[in-house]
Order: structure tokens, then C-alpha cells, then sequence
């Protein structure tokens, strides 16, 4: 002990309160006004209070509550009720967490950290759900595909001449595959002027015309893709006496995407800041080329992304072409040219059909058609991400 | 002092500049440019609607009202209607929603909320990537890896809790050997799988609205010993109802013209029944891609009109969602 304040001195030295305050002595300082000096030692260094991590207690009481749990589920399941099967010892563990959960919590908390650890628990596990549900899509399909997927046959021949009990060495789906991207391209094709044009349009020209149109696109984009379908098949195929055909198919496709792409395409450009806009045109140049050298530049990302997402829904939509395109065997590179297939039309023709053979590969162009959309979602992904450094 | 004009300037008295909003030049190609493509957008998509407006004159005209009361779809008996394949959509609908709103809540607040920072923004791809799977991948999923489990779950809930009118399935669910086919190919199962594509769209407007939920009354809520829990209540979830109804009626609008999914998974049923357990049932979107190939023209009319009931029905919905959505958010410019 440094300083032994006796008798409290009349005047504290500057030395001699953090000393006293150290001490921890109750005796109090004559003055109660601190001085300067008081305030620069700290009498220890502050440790920080834990906020927001879960205690040892806590980690514990949900540990202990899962392993109870599915203890508890494997009894009920298997040796009390006639439950075993995966959703039954799923959901039944589920339930028993939450009510083990809350005896346990209750044994140490109040009642609001009781609901509190039961709405985690409840949204935790809707969201694993969710996520379980995703992942087992994904992987159900790619698993499915394995048996076909080695076969390079599957990917550079067709389906002529082949039956349902040829092995998987022989006949593929490319096309299937060339079908999809012709259709696609042309749609592309047709979409993207139109759909981008009617964006700029009805964001930088206006007027009471440009909000007809926009009520009007924005109503259609509910316009269910079975409808569009049957509308070409109505118009083109049975008024128009045009052959199923790959164009019928693009041109279904069209109809069902260039909503869509023009809604998107509409929001990317609407929030593209005006300030931009207005800078273009005090510096005195056309509105043209402000339109072109402003405000598409700037919108380039979100324009990207949303042709490529639309891309992505056409590409993988079934009704449209299921009503349009027919059903082709071989490979058929001119779209005015009778029927045409395409990977989701493929895969829906070989799993109705309920051959093993065929169904494995149904299975086969899925995990071709579930890889493509991946690849389309990543590059629109990557487009979206602002560029690093500005 | 200096006069600085001594004597009057010699030029004309000032007029205005002639100011015009006429636009010249390469802007009149523009705007004339931009124009013409917006109108041919407009003729498009506004033809469609108006090309199913006419063709529901004919089949009204042949059918009028009873169309809508109809169960039966039996052309060669020249008796149409939609009654039951309009209770079929909405069951299926129903079946969706139920399932799919509490998952796409839990799933938005646990992105929102839950979930540690450096992995929200994987979260957010992973439901979006969710969205952007085509139609028929779950249409397979669901015929081939949902529907056995599906069925036993249906058994069960037929077993335990089919005195409810809703969950009852004509059969004995304590069979030794029970009937699984009794149990498939119907609307519970086909509204899983449409689940799967309402999830993503309704999750996705759920989680935005959530973030957009004021940082100083979430603190605020924090600050006053709420916990996580009682902070959601009292603030996110109230900021975010708008975005809870319109995000889950915009997934409804989806789950209305899902059709490819729904015809693999379904067999096709004319009867008016309200037992989504039960195998066979029907919806307007797989009535179409199932009967258009040997539709007449009386029938496709037939179709069209279906389809265009399809259509309002999903057009209703979608905009009272925009509605909804739009006045939840604040509203916020995005100007520089």
C-alpha cells in the first residue's frame, strides 16, 4: 500500500485520489469534485461485457436438448408408433426439440427468453428446411443424371432410330440441346430490342402514351406462360396454318419473356439517378446521347442481369414450346422447319413416358439444363456485383 | 462622372430567345424511334389481352353461364365447363400457400436476422438462385423424390386427423397394407412442389422489406432489454406486414399459372372435391397443355376462355400485391 489516508486531507494531491480509489477505501474525498488527474488512470483495464454471444449455458441447454431429442424421436418413432420413415423422425425430433427446449430454458431464464429461443428455434429450423429442400433438388437431379452423364454419346448425338430399351451408350440429347439454344436465340433476338426499346421509351420519353404502355406490360407480366403458349398455338398454328416449328416455339417464347425483360429492364433504368440525366443535358448534349453514352452505361449491369435471368426463366420454361415446337427425334438446325425439340420439352416427354431407360435420361438432360441455368445465374451474378474500386 | 454610352446603341430592340420542347434533329428519330417500338410492345402484349377478351365471345355465347358451374369437361358430349378445374387452381394454390408463407417468413427473417453478416449475402444468392430453377426440375423432384414421402405424410395426417373434412382420403389409412396410390398424384403433393417456386419470390420481397425495417427502433427495442425475438415483434414484423402480404399474394400469382409441375405430378380429375389428400385433381394451366391438341375450334375458344379467367384471376392478385408492396415501402429517392 503506497498511501495510507489516515485523516482525509484537506486537499487531495493529485497523486494521492487514484491511489485512494485503487485502495478501494470508503473514505470519502473531502472534495467531491474530481480533479483533472483523476480521470486519466483508470483504476483497471475495462473488459469488455460479452453482448449478444451465447453463454457456455446457453450453447449447452440447446446441445443437450438436440441429442434428447432425437434420442427421444428414435423411441417414439421406431419403438412406439409406427413412424419410421425420414419425415416422420424428422418432423417428430423437431417437435421434440421445441418442447425440450423450453423446459430446459425455463429451468434458467424468464419467460420472454423462452419465446425468444423458441422463435430462433422455429425460424432456424423453416429456413434449414427451405435450405434442405434446395440442396436436395440440385443434387437429386445431378445424382439422377450420374448413370447418363459419363456417356460423351449424350452429348453429340440425337434420339433417331433410338427405342426405349437402347443403352445409354448409344443416342443423346444434342438436339435437345441445339433446339433450346436456337429457340432461345431467336427469342433473345426479338426480345431484347423490343423489351429494352419500350424501357427507354417509357422512362426517358414519358408522357401519358408511356404510361399506358407501362400499365399495360406491367398487367401482362401475370400473363400465366401456358396462356402465351396458347395464344401462338391459336394465332400462328391453327389461324395461320404455320408448321409446329421452332419458330413457333421462339415466338411463344417471346411473348411469355418480353414482359418480362421490358418490366425488368424498366426498373434497372429507372434508378438510374437523375442528377446523372440532368448533367448530360446541361453540359448541352441531345437527349439521344445522353440516353446512349448516360444513362445505358450506367444501367449496363442491372440490363445484363436482367436479360440474362430472363434468359434463364425462358430457357427453362416447359408450356410454351410443350404447345408449339412439337416433339423432333434428330437434329434440326432450321427453326421454319417442321418440329423441333428442347431440353425442358425432352425431359418431359422421357419421364412421361415411364421407360427406365428413357427416364434416366429425362435425368441426363436436367442436370444439363440445371447446369446451364447455374452458369447463366453466376455470370448474372457477377455482372450485378458493382466493380470493385468505385 | 463619365456617361459610358454617350449616344443610343445601334441594334435592335432585345427579343426572347425562341424556346421549343420540340424535339430536333436525332432526338426526333429517338423519341420518334422509341415511340414506335413502345407502341408495338403495347400492340403485342395488349393484343394478347384483347385476343382472349374476343375469343371468351363464342364460348359464352355457346355455353354462357353454366361454363363457370360446369364440373365435367367432356367435348364429345359437347358439356364444358371450369367449375371443377377452377376449385382444382385454388386448392392447389391454397395447398402452396400454406406451405410455402410460414417457410418464406422463417426464411426472410433468419437472412434478416439470424444469420451471420458474412453469410447473408450467399443466403440471399442461394433463395434467388432458388427462383431462377426452371419449373421442371421441380416437376421431377416432386414426382420422384417428394411424392413417396409426401404420401406417407398424407397417410398420416388422413390417420390422425381425418375427421377434419379437408384431410380425409377414401380409404382406410389403418390398412395393414395400405393403398399409397390413393395417396399420390394429388393436389397436396403438386402443391409441395409449387411451394418450392412461390418460396423463393415471396422470401425475396419478405427479406427486403425486413432490411428496409428502421435501424434506430430495432436499437431502440434492443436498448430497452427486448430480446431478438421481442425486438422482431415489435419492429420488424410490423414495418414489414405490407411486404409480408404483397411478397406472399405475388408467389400466389405465380402458384395460379404454374402448369408444368403441377400436369407431372397430377392425374387428371373432372370431380368438384376439396380433399387435397386424395389422388386426382386439375387446374385451368394443365387442363390447357392437356387437351389443346384435340381441341376443335369451339374448344380452344373453350381453352382461351379458360385461360383468360386464368389470367384475370392472376392479374387481380398481382396488382393488389404491387399495391400492397408499393405503400409499405417509404419511399425513398435514389438521386445523386
Amino acid at each position: 500500500m503506497t498511501a495510507t489516508p489516515t485523516a482525509p486531507p484537506r486537499v487531495s494531491t493529485p497523486a494521492a485520489a487514484p491511489a485512494a480509489a485503487r485502495a478501494g477505501h470508503p473514505a470519502a474525498p473531502a472534495t467531491w469534485v474530481r480533479e483533472p488527474g483523476s480521470f486519466a488512470v483508470p483504476s483497471a483495464p475495462p473488459v469488455k461485457r460479452a453482448i449478444g454471444a451465447a453463454t457456455g449455458l446457453d450453447r449447452a441447454v440447446v446441445a443437450g436438448s438436440l441429442v434428447a431429442a432425437s434420442a427421444m424421436a428414435w423411441v417414439v418413432c421406431f419403438r412406439l408408433l409406427p413412424w419410421g420413415s425420414v419425415p416422420g423422425v424428422v418432423i417428430t425430433a423437431f417437435v421434440l426439440f421445441l418442447a425440450i427446449v423450453s423446459v430446459a430454458t425455463s429451468a434458467t431464464s424468464a419467460g420472454p427468453m423462452v419465446v425468444d429461443r423458441l422463435a430462433s428455434a422455429v425460424i432456424t429450423g423453416g429456413a434449414a428446411l427451405v435450405g434442405a429442400a434446395l440442396v436436395s433438388t440440385v443434387v437429386f437431379t445431378f445424382v439422377r443424371g450420374a448413370p447418363a452423364l459419363p456417356h460423351l454419346n449424350m452429348f453429340v448425338s440425337d434420339m433417331a432410330g433410338i427405342g426405349p430399351r437402347d443403352a445409354l451408350s448409344s443416342g443423346g440429347v444434342a438436339h435437345a440441346i441445339l433446339g433450346s439454344l436456337i429457340e432461345i436465340t431467336i427469342a433473345v433476338a426479338v426480345t431484347v430490342p423490343l423489351g429494352f426499346g419500350t424501357a427507354v421509351f417509357m422512362t426517358e420519353v414519358g408522357g401519358p402514351f408511356a404510361r399506358v404502355v407501362r400499365t399495360v406490360v406491367e398487367a401482362m407480366t401475370a400473363l400465366p406462360s401456358v396462356v402465351a403458349g396458347l395464344f401462338i398455338y391459336t394465332v400462328l398454328i391453327v389461324g395461320l396454318g404455320v408448321p409446329r416449328s421452332g419458330l413457333a416455339a421462339a415466338a411463344a417464347l417471346s411473348v411469355m419473356m418480353l414482359p418480362i425483360i421490358a418490366r425488368a429492364a424498366d426498373v434497372v433504368l429507372r434508378v438510374v439517378p437523375s442528377g446523372l440525366r440532368e448533367a448530360s443535358l446541361a453540359l448541352g448534349s441531345s437527349r439521344w446521347r445522353t440516353v446512349w453514352h448516360v444513362v445505358l452505361p450506367t444501367a449496363r449491369p442491372g440490363l445484363s442481369t436482367a436479360l440474362i435471368l430472363g434468359v434463364a426463366r425462358g430457357i427453362g420454361e416447359t408450356s410454351p414450346v410443350l404447345l408449339t415446337s412439337g416433339v423432333a427425334s434428330f437434329v434440326v438446325l432450321d427453326p421454319t422447319d417442321g418440329v423441333m425439340n428442347s431440353l425442358p420439352l425432352f425431359i418431359y416427354t422421357t419421364v412421361r413416358s415411364g421407360e427406365p431407360l428413357y427416364v434416366e435420361r429425362g435425368f441426363a438432360a436436367a442436370s444439363i439444363l440445371l447446369f446451364l441455368v447455374l452458369v447463366l445465374f453466376v455470370v448474372a451474378r457477377r455482372l450485378a456485383r458493382p466493380r470493385t474500386g468505385r | 462622372m463619365t456617361l459610358l454610352h454617350s449616344e443610343a446603341p445601334a441594334r435592335p430592340p432585345a427579343e426572347p430567345r425562341v424556346l421549343s420542347r420540340a424535339s430536333v434533329g436525332a432526338d426526333r428519330v429517338f423519341v420518334v424511334g422509341a415511340r414506335a417500338v413502345g407502341g408495338t410492345v403495347l400492340a403485342i402484349t395488349g393484343g394478347i389481352g384483347i385476343f382472349l377478351a374476343v375469343q371468351a365471345v363464342p364460348t359464352m355465347r355457346r355455353y354462357g353461364f353454366s361454363f363457370f358451374t360446369e364440373t365435367q369437361w367432356q367435348p364429345e358430349a359437347d358439356t364444358l365447363g371450369i367449375a371443377s378445374v377452377l376449385v382444382g387452381t385454388v386448392t392447389v394454390a391454397a395447398v402452396a400457400l400454406v406451405i410455402a408463407f410460414p417457410l418464406a417468413l422463417a426464411t426472410a427473417l433468419f437472412i434478416s436476422e439470424y444469420a451471420p453478416l458474412r453469410l447473408r449475402s450467399t443466403l440471399v444468392s442461394m433463395v434467388d438462385l432458388m427462383a431462377a430453377v426452371p419449373s421442371i426440375i421441380y416437376g421431377i423432384w416432386g414426382f420422384f423424390l417428394l411424392q413417396p414421402a409426401a404420401s406417407g405424410i398424407a397417410r398420416w395426417l388422413n390417420a390422425y386427423l381425418g375427421f377434419l373434412p379437408f384431410f380425409r382420403v377414401d380409404t382406410d389409412p389403418h390398412a395393414a397394407l395400405w393403398e399409397q396410390s390413393r395417396y399420390t398424384a394429388s393436389a397436396f403433393v403438386a402443391g409441395i412442389a409449387v411451394a418450392m417456386m412461390v418460396l423463393p419470390m415471396a422470401s425475396a420481397v419478405m427479406r427486403e422489406v425486413f432490411s428496409q425495417a428502421p435501424i434506430g427502433e430495432r436499437e431502440a427495442a434492443l436498448a430497452l432489454g427486448s430480446t431478438r425475438w421481442g425486438m422482431i415483434r415489435a419492429v420488424v414484423l410490423p414495418f414489414g406486414t405490407g411486404g409480408i402480404i404483397g411478397g406472399t399474394m405475388l408467389g400466389l400469382g405465380r402458384a395460379l399459372g404454374e402448369t408444368i409441375a403441377v400436369i407431372l405430378i397430377i392425374s387428371p380429375s373432372f370431380d368438384l372435391k376439396f380433399r387435397p389428400l386424395e389422388i386426382g385433381t386439375n387446374t385451368v394451366s394443365a387442363l390447357i397443355a392437356g387437351r389443346f391438341g384435340e381441341a376443335t375450334d369451339a374448344q380452344l375458344s373453350a381453352l382461351l376462355t379458360a385461360g383468360l379467367v386464368l389470367f384475370i384471376g392472376t392479374l387481380l392478385v398481382n396488382t393488389v400485391a404491387a399495391m400492397v408492396v408499393a405503400r409499405s415501402r417509404s419511399g425513398a429517392g435514389t438521386d445523386l
